[in-house]
């Protein structure tokens, strides 16, 4: 390759490269964040097609062929009424995927706004608005949500509800965090001396640059949130039956897993998988939009 | 340190008022009339009427509230809804159960993250620090009630050397206690190692990369000694956090694995009211929980400032 010695003139108007492509470029570098999002495509897919792929009827009851093993025409096996464990599995990640959107949906929709005012106001309002987060955080977040469900009743919606309300004070304490760095920045204070009202600084000019911490939690809360749901459900709170969950796949198995292992092993393998793309996502995330913030294990250690 | 000490037991105690008040008002906020839903349909006027003089339901909400708290705080959490026995002694019999699970899941955890971290870290980018690497993400992404399943299938029912669930105690029986500890602990305990290795592995990691370790090497100390006299002693801070931080994900975990191993614990029982709808029990249950978990975080933050003395003046 013969390239033509460049003068200085020539390489100055360098294209600028902008600062979404800049961070889509550091996403796509990272080969586990390219397989998370490979896969939670997929998974994205698997849940809108669900009816169209799964191969058999979520309760078609086959009683002859209860608890037969993986094979041809049941690749995940059968369980104990003769269903089709692999279109259970399928049907089931939408409502996990489902509740894990919801709820950390909620959680933003709460914590978010919490966090902004906490944050841009500081003070008196700052103080209480933390000290009731702080309140919510004493509580072992599943144990929170249980009680909540115990509360409100098992159930799907209720999960949602449960999931999101324990997350609210993570997203609350992150972005309060970020919106104390910004405010303090000299454009904001510019903003202010110009005579702009508080909701235009707060949305215009504090809101984009908190973003990015904001979105990293975003992800890797999702992960949690769906683990949570498939440990309610597990317990038997969350999803009721005939309808599937990954979790109360596995609690079903339970009782037959000598005879079918497969009812709680593939489920698990569903959850595993799924958590695992979307810490992937995460941890790339976060390295491509902010790299001093925290990384996923220390936020599960705070919220699962 | 008598300041700090002053300002983080104040800060719990006024977390803890927080707590017992959500604790509280869960009562009140289930719908319609808890102790018929408690009694659903078991109902008998005669029982309904005790439970409900008790609780105390009829009278205004802060009052109830200042009684029921006078009460809480000599140790009288009311009466079971299902089986009027005291709360507080239905707490307190699971509460060693609980206690023993979560320290043998730590323990556990440190055990593994420790070495794994530290090898990870010295072999930085080479296959040892790839299967490492691998492990933990699996470790962090598993959910604690599958992995609880797992070994079940794996040790007690396919190779038979451990039992499937159920607890010892330490006094009846040493061997077989230990024997009912180890699945549950695992399960919690890796699932918790993998979130530590990660946190080991960066500090020991950052700590390698400093100029005193350098000059360490320049005085031709061994690879060991440069690990145990100059990099973990500075990579502690964060890895007391991290482990500190984790203790709540135990103390969440413990409530599912307690149930999937039949450990007559806490959190065994916190589920079993809520399936009962005994609501009372649920209340001390949760309560118990929660100061552990305060407690344990109080605890955290003064080995924190032992360790580290800047954290005080911040």
């Amino acid at each position: 390759m013969t390239v033509a010695p460049s003068t200085p003139m020539e390489r100055l108007p360098e294209k600028p490269v902008s600062r979404s492509r800049e961070i889509w470029q550091t996403l796509i570098a990272n080969r586990l964040a390219v397989a998370g999002l490979v896969v939670l495509a997929l998974l994205v897919l698997m849940a809108v097609l669900a009816e169209v792929i799964a191969p058999f009827g979520i309760n078609d009851i086959d009683i002859p062929n209860r608890l037969t093993g993986p094979s041809m025409s049941h690749w995940f096996g059968t369980d104990d009424l003769g269903r089709d464990v692999l279109s259970r599995v399928i049907i089931a990640s939408r409502v996990s995927l489902q509740v894990g959107f919801i709820a950390v949906g909620f959680a933003l929709a709460f914590g978010v706004p919490i966090g902004l005012v906490a944050g841009y106001y500081r003070g008196k309002t700052d103080s209480i608005l933390m000290r009731l987060m702080d309140i919510l955080f004493s509580f072992p977040a599943i144990l929170l949500a249980i009680a909540i469900l115990a509360v409100l009743g098992p159930g799907i919606r209720n999960a949602m509800v449960a999931i999101g309300l324990v997350y609210t004070p993570i997203f609350a304490r992150i972005t309060r965090g970020s919106v104390i760095v910004v405010s303090e920045e000299v454009y904001i204070r510019a903003a202010r001396s110009l005579g702009a009202r508080d909701g235009r600084i707060i949305f215009r000019h504090i809101l984009p640059n908190v973003l990015a911490p904001i979105i990293v939690q975003t992800t890797l809360s999702l992960a949690f949130a769906i683990l949570s749901e498939a440990a309610l459900s597990f317990l038997g709170l969350g999803v009721q039956p005939p309808n599937p969950a990954w979790g109360r796949m596995l609690a079903e198995g339970r009782n037959f897993f000598q005879q079918a292992p497969w009812m709680g092993i593939f489920p698990g393998v569903a959850i595993l998988v799924t958590v695992m793309s979307f810490n992937f996502v995460g941890d790339g995330l976060r390295d491509a939009l902010d790299p001093k913030q925290k990384s996923v294990i220390e936020s599960r250690g705070q919220s699962v | 340190m008598s300041q700090f000490l002053t300002k983080r037991i104040l800060q719990m105690l006024v977390a803890l008022l927080g707590v017992s008040i959500v604790v509280f008002a869960l009562i009140h906020l289930v719908p319609g009339d808890p102790v018929r839903v408690a009694l659903g349909t078991r109902f008998d006027q005669d029982l309904y009427d005790m439970l409900r003089e008790r609780s105390g339901l009829d009278r205004p909400f802060i009052e109830q509230y200042f009684a029921w708290l006078g009460n809480a705080l000599t140790g009288d959490l009311g009466l079971s809804f299902r089986n009027s026995q005291p709360v507080t002694s239905l707490v307190l019999e699971r509460l060693p159960a609980t206690i023993t699970l979560a320290f043998a899941a730590l323990f556990v955890a440190i055990v593994v993250a420790l070495p794994a971290g530290i090898i990870s870290a010295v072999r930085s980018g080479k296959p040892l620090d790839y299967a490492v690497s691998a492990a933990s993400q699996v470790g962090i992404s598993m959910p604690d009630f599958w992995a609880g399943v797992m070994y079940i299938l794996l040790f007690a029912l396919t190779l038979r050397w451990l039992p499937s669930s159920g607890y010892v105690s330490f006094l009846e029986s040493p061997i077989e206690w230990l024997r009912h500890l180890v699945l549950p602990a695992i399960t919690i305990g890796l699932i918790s190692g993998s979130v530590i290795t990660r946190f080991v592995r960066s500090a020991v990691l950052e700590a390698l990369n400093q100029d005193y370790v350098r000059t360490a090497r320049a005085k031709g100390l061994s690879e060991w000694r440069i690990i145990r006299r100059h990099v973990l002693p500075n990579a502690w801070i964060p890895i007391v956090t991290v482990v500190g931080l984790q203790l709540g994900f135990l103390m969440g975990g413990l409530v599912v694995v307690e149930v999937i191993f039949a450990w007559p614990g806490l959190g065994r029982l916190a589920l079993t009211a809520v399936k009962d709808r005994d609501f009372t029990l649920l209340q001390g249950a949760v309560l118990y929980i929660a100061f552990m978990f305060l407690t344990i975080n109080l605890i955290v933050d003064l080995i924190y400032v032992r360790l580290d003395p800047r954290v005080r003046v911040s």
